[in-house]
């Protein structure tokens, strides 16, 4: 289907490669954007497709394929194939005319504003975006390094490492111990852990139903929580237990190489343990000093860091208030930012900013939940709205229609970032 | 007091649809009209008599038309949210009096559905055809608001997270394409809980109706 948007993209790459340096005679102001998830991504697409060529935009991503985050527990759950979740960036650069970088950004020079690039050589900017995600803490958890991931994974970035928890999944002894070791706030997703809880309970459940689970969890509560726990209880009994802060949950350390975890110095033999560390902005965010106390500060109008005017940090990585870190809030942030951008450089019109959210999770076959809410610009971070969240004691068509609403937002939203 | 005005307003509401199916044949309904002529023209612009003029009627609040000496129920029933409509013409000709108690029209009512229909095609002639079930609750008014179409578009980056705009509706409907006036209703009924969705109530709960105006614009355009 044609329409506007599409439309317009590929008119934009035209003129973009064709007419601009030609006519203008002189080089468009340039958008560079770090990260090719759900905020980068859509940043890009935003600022290329709405400019009408008028912004010249390069997106820096390593990854040819993207493997998103959310949707990655369905895989493990057998809901999804991995490659249902691999996106690549061919068509932000065909049809939008966006300068894709296959490369890692290693530096921000914030004075002559310039990007470097591991590969060599450095990107110019005028505005630049920021959009990493998160690194993991080094030693949140005791005993656990990334030169341990492959032991014990954590699965959260996708790719890789969800493989290779699923593959230990299918490989765990009958009546074998899945270990999770949850993070503490804030952090990525904050129903993701438990979404995956449900996932690794479904196919236990299926294939190795006398195995247990147990999550070591240091928060006292968490999100959708009453909503899990009466899944938990209906769907998969007596499997699944969590040890919270009071029993030690907070107290953890792990032993990669004998699949060990120390709960309040008790020893506990794992057969599988996903290790989810405590998590930080990412690290090209604390390298360039944009970052305070682990997160880069923003203002909620319009994303931009409270440390550099042409920087703007969008999604896991950024401290702006009320809106959780999840693919979704991201993808919101990215479109009000991607209006500032334009306006700054090109001076479109200025709207109020507006952001919203809704994290689906499935529990088992066909018993999805959400939680959302809307979202506004107060004076220095963003402000809840309206919040929503499912009931206990919907009916199953409730939980049905919750579950499909989760596939079509998929298929919408990979379509808003890639195009 | 209340009840006179409350009945036609529920009518309103529940919009039942009895009569939709039914096609009305307006050359019949020009002969039927005969009996309505000493009070009523039914002409694109043309005079008020001792009724209203009744070309286009349908979509018009009630007891609103400038110049015409209405009966205080008439008025008061449209004060209450009454809007002429297939289905609300059609209870209000069947049995007049009894469906705006204090209404000054001495016609005793068409008691046969295919009459009622046949003048409700006349009186329609060109204009829009307005079922209850459309409407809702709105008064027209909202549906000339005019939208700011580039507003619109930055306010729809925030539908296109979930609706597809390109065609697919597994899961969540495809927005782009809807008439702009079921756009509109659709908006207003989320958010005047007509309709009931947790995402969308609470999605449509801050907008104004000149951002729903605005939003309408876009899609609409986005079709063009």
């Amino acid at each position: 289907m044609i329409n506007r948007r599409t439309f317009l993209g590929t008119t934009a790459a035209l003129a973009g490669t064709l007419a601009a340096p030609a006519v203008l005679g002189q080089a468009r102001p340039r958008a560079v954007v770090i990260g090719g998830g759900a905020g980068g991504a859509t940043a890009a697409r935003y600022i290329a497709n709405d400019s009408d060529g008028m912004i010249d935009v390069t997106l820096i991503e390593p990854t040819r394929h993207y493997y998103t985050c959310f949707f990655s527990n369905l895989y493990l759950g057998g809901f999804r194939t991995i490659e249902s979740l691999g996106h690549s960036y061919g068509t932000l650069a065909a049809d939008y005319g966006i300068n894709v970088v296959h490369d890692w950004a290693t530096g921000i020079d914030r004075d002559a504003r310039t990007v470097a690039l591991a590969g060599g050589g450095s990107v110019p900017y005028d505005r630049l975006i920021v959009s990493p995600g998160i690194d993991f803490k080094e030693g949140a958890v005791p005993g656990w390094s990334t030169a341990a991931q492959n032991a014990m994974p954590h699965a959260y970035k996708a790719g890789s490492q969800t493989e290779l928890l699923r593959a230990q999944l299918e490989n765990m002894r009958e009546g074998g111990t899945f270990a999770m070791v949850a993070p503490p706030n804030p952090y990525r997703c904050p129903p993701g852990p438990y979404e995956r809880v449900s996932m690794v309970a479904h196919y236990l459940s299926q294939n190795n139903p006398t195995a247990r689970i147990l999550i070591l969890d240091p928060k006292e509560s968490f999100s959708k929580q009453a909503l899990f726990e009466d899944g938990w209880a209906r769907h998969y009994p007596g499997m699944i237990e969590r040890i919270g802060p009071d029993f030690g949950g907070g107290n953890v350390e792990v032993r990669p190489e004998s699949m060990e975890v120390v709960v309040d110095g008790q020893v506990e033999a794992v057969d599988v343990c996903n290790v989810i560390p405590a998590m930080q902005a990412g690290s090209i965010l604390q390298d360039a000093a944009l970052t305070e106390s682990d997160w880069a500060t923003v203002m909620p109008a319009t994303m931009q860091s409270v440390m550099d005017e042409n920087i703007h940090v969008l999604g896991d990585s950024a401290r702006q208030g009320a809106m959780p870190k999840s693919g979704f809030a991201a993808n919101s942030q990215a479109k009000v930012a991607a209006m500032a951008v334009r306006h700054a450089l090109t001076d479109s019109r200025l709207f109020p900013a507006r952001f919203s959210n809704t994290c689906w999770s499935l529990i088992t076959t066909d018993d999805g939940i959400k939680v959302g809410a809307t979202y506004q610009a107060g004076e220095d971070r963003i402000e809840a709205v309206d919040t929503f969240v499912s009931q206990l004691g919907e009916s199953d068509e409730v939980r049905a229609e919750t579950y499909r609403e989760s596939l079509g937002w998929y298929d919408s939203i990979t379509s808003d970032m890639f195009g | 007091m209340v009840r006179r005005v409350l009945l036609p307003i529920l009518a309103t509401l529940a919009g039942a649809p009895v009569a939709l199916a039914q096609e009305g044949d307006a050359e019949r309904g020009a002969v039927l009209f005969r009996q309505c002529n000493s009070c009523h023209v039914a002409e694109p612009d043309g005079p008020s008599r001792t009724g209203p003029n009744l070309y286009g009627v349908l979509g018009r609040t009630a007891g609103a038309l400038e110049g015409v000496r209405y009966s205080p129920a008439i008025r008061e029933a449209g004060e209450g949210g009454l809007i002429w409509t297939v289905e609300t013409l059609d209870g209000f000709l069947q049995d007049p009096r009894g469906y705006i108690p204090g209404s000054r029209m001495s016609f005793r009512g068409l008691p046969d559905l295919q009459d009622r229909m046949d003048v409700i095609a006349y009186l329609t002639g060109d204009a829009p055809v307005v079922h209850s079930s459309e409407l809702g609750r709105l008064s027209p008014e909202i549906f000339t608001i005019e939208g700011d179409v580039e507003y619109g578009e930055y306010l729809s980056s925030e539908c296109v997270a979930c609706h597809s705009a390109s065609g697919s509706d597994e899961g969540i409907p495809v927005i782009t394409g809807l008439e702009p006036e079921a756009f509109i209703l659709a908006l207003h009924d989320y958010r005047d809980g007509h309709r009931e969705h947790q995402v969308m109530t609470t999605v449509t709960a801050r907008l104004t109706d000149e951002e729903i105006a605005s939003l309408a614009a876009y899609f609409a355009e986005l079709e063009e």
